[in-house]
């Protein structure tokens, strides 16, 4: 099917595409990637009147680290950049974990991670990845800058926190305070399946204790979940075989899945469980191999 | 001020030509303008989703889905399509003789160990191994499967397939 008619534009600069989604009036998309958007449009789910592509806008490709570890990620930024970068292997374990088993290679190498915090798919492995690790995002819209903290940016199923006229720039993660551990695991059907179930645990760790911990869930609920009693029974504790069960059996029950196509919901509660205690399990070994 | 395209014409940069598109919709798909508008036939449209990889095309040396991509995304970025692999004499009229005695390295393996059934997954498929091996002349078992996971194909069971990209990494590895 082919979409409905759109404008196209083709801003230069970050201001120019505001000000275009202004004049738009909530009837203009941004364009990144494309590759949940065009799908979209050509199933008529979107209709945009006018569609404001911001591949042409120089300097938002970037990945960078500052100094003291805080993780910046451009809305250009496409997977295959978050999948091939040594600098993500080795300093934050759940983002490259969760980069090579978004989509397939083909679709990585278009998509971006800031398009889908935008497109907030319940069944999109960033926002979990983001929400585990405390990430936030950078609005840009006519009256300026703000930051929205991922755990607040999704709204509900396909809905985000951006006001019409304003651009997510970038995705914040900020800088840990331990040592930074994790993982993200993701059960699909075949290669290139939306998850049946996926599980991002980020922690951070210093003399053996957990200081700060983040559990998201992906594909289990009508959006995004924060399992955020999970994550916090970790917290000033070191991790045992005990508090691992304990926080496993708390992300199951923050669970809500449905079952659908791709398993029943206590299947997928299970694969919850289980994924928190293989994750974390994998945490404990590569502490002790640090000491 | 930001370049509004609507009916016009624009140029996109295919098989290292400046090829116009003359009168046609900016919002048209950039398989669709390949296929439609610029006789270039071998990119397929099947689902037009981005899940079945028929379609894949090189944009500035990226593997991508062109039924995702919009024609006006593309215009600035190097395109290359499955045509494009050929290195064509156009003095040659296009016999079966003459045409067998330019396809690649890879379309021949394809042949040879009869990866290549209906053939509808065949151009992105080909178009997806040739960007494999152009980066990495050396992948194992688990980075060929995994490179191609992104190209759907109904027919083969994949075994030939990846014994094609198999004879061409042993092929090249000779030559070198
Ligand atoms: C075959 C296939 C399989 C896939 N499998 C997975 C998967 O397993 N896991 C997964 O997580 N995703 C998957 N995806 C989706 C993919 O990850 C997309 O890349 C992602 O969801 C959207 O990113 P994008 O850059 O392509 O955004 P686009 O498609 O360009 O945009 C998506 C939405 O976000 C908005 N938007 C984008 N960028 C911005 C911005 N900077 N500011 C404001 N709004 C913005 C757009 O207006 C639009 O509404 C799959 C896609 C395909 C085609
Ligand atoms: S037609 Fe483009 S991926 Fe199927
Ligand atoms: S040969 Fe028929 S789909 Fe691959």
């Amino acid at each position: 099917m082919y979409p409905t008619r759109f404008n196209y534009e083709s801003p230069k600069s970050i201001a120019e595409a505001i000000a275009l989604l202004h004049q738009g009036g909530g009837e203009a998309k941004i364009l990144a990637g494309g590759q949940s958007l065009v799908p979209m449009m050509r199933l008529r789910f979107a209709a945009p009147e006018m569609i404001v592509d911001i591949n042409n806008i120089p300097g938002l490709d970037y990945l960078t680290v500052d100094a003291d570890g805080t993780i910046h990620i451009g809305a250009l930024c496409r997977h295959s950049d978050l999948e091939k970068s040594s600098l993500l292997m080795a300093h934050q374990p759940t983002m490259a974990a969760a980069a090579p088993v978004i989509a397939d290679p083909i679709v990585r190498n278009r998509g971006t991670l800031v398009g889908s915090l935008c497109h907030a798919d319940p069944q999109g492995d960033w926002s979990s990845v983001m929400m585990a690790l405390g990430g936030i995002v950078v609005a840009q819209g006519p009256n300026g800058r703000r930051s929205i903290p991922a755990a607040d940016f999704v709204k509900g199923p396909f809905q985000n926190m951006l006001a019409f006229d304003e651009i997510a720039i970038e995705a914040i993660v900020p800088a840990p305070k331990g040592i930074p551990n994790g993982g993200y695991l993701k059960l699909e059907r075949r290669v290139g399946d939306f998850a049946t179930a996926g599980v991002a645990v980020a922690v951070e760790s210093s003399q053996g204790l957990i200081i700060r911990a983040g559990i998201g869930l992906t594909g289990v609920g009508g959006s995004t979940i924060n399992a955020t009693a999970a994550a916090q029974s970790l917290v000033g504790a070191p991790l045992t075989a005990g508090s691992i069960a304990h926080a496993a059996d708390l992300a199951a029950q923050a669970a809500q899945p449905r079952s659908d196509h791709r398993g029943s919901a206590s299947y997928k509660r299970q694969i919850v469980k289980t994924f928190v205690v293989r994750i974390l399990s994998g945490v404990v070994e590569s502490m002790e191999r640090a000491a | 001020m930001s370049e509004s395209i609507g009916n016009e014409m624009y140029t996109l940069r295919i098989n290292g030509q400046d090829r116009p598109v003359v009168d046609a919709w900016v919002g048209e798909s950039l398989l669709y303008v390949l296929r439609e508008r610029l006789e270039l036939p071998g990119a397929k449209g099947a689902c037009e989703q981005g899940e079945c990889g028929s379609c894949t095309v090189l944009m500035d040396g990226d593997a991508v889905c062109s039924c995702l991509v919009m024609a006006a995304t593309a215009v600035g970025a190097e395109i290359v399509t499955v045509e494009g692999l050929i290195e064509k004499d156009p003095s040659m009229a296009a016999t079966a003789e003459v045409i067998a005695s330019q396809i690649t390295d890879v379309q021949q393996a394809f042949i040879t160990e009869g990866g290549v059934q209906c053939g509808f997954c065949t151009p992105g498929l080909i178009v997806a191994v040739h960007h494999l091996l152009d980066k990495n002349p050396d992948p194992t078992e688990l980075q060929v499967k995994e490179s191609i996971s992104g190209n759907i194909c109904r027919c083969t069971g994949y075994g030939r397939i990846f014994a094609a990209v198999e004879a061409v990494v042993q092929v090249r590895k000779a030559s070198r």
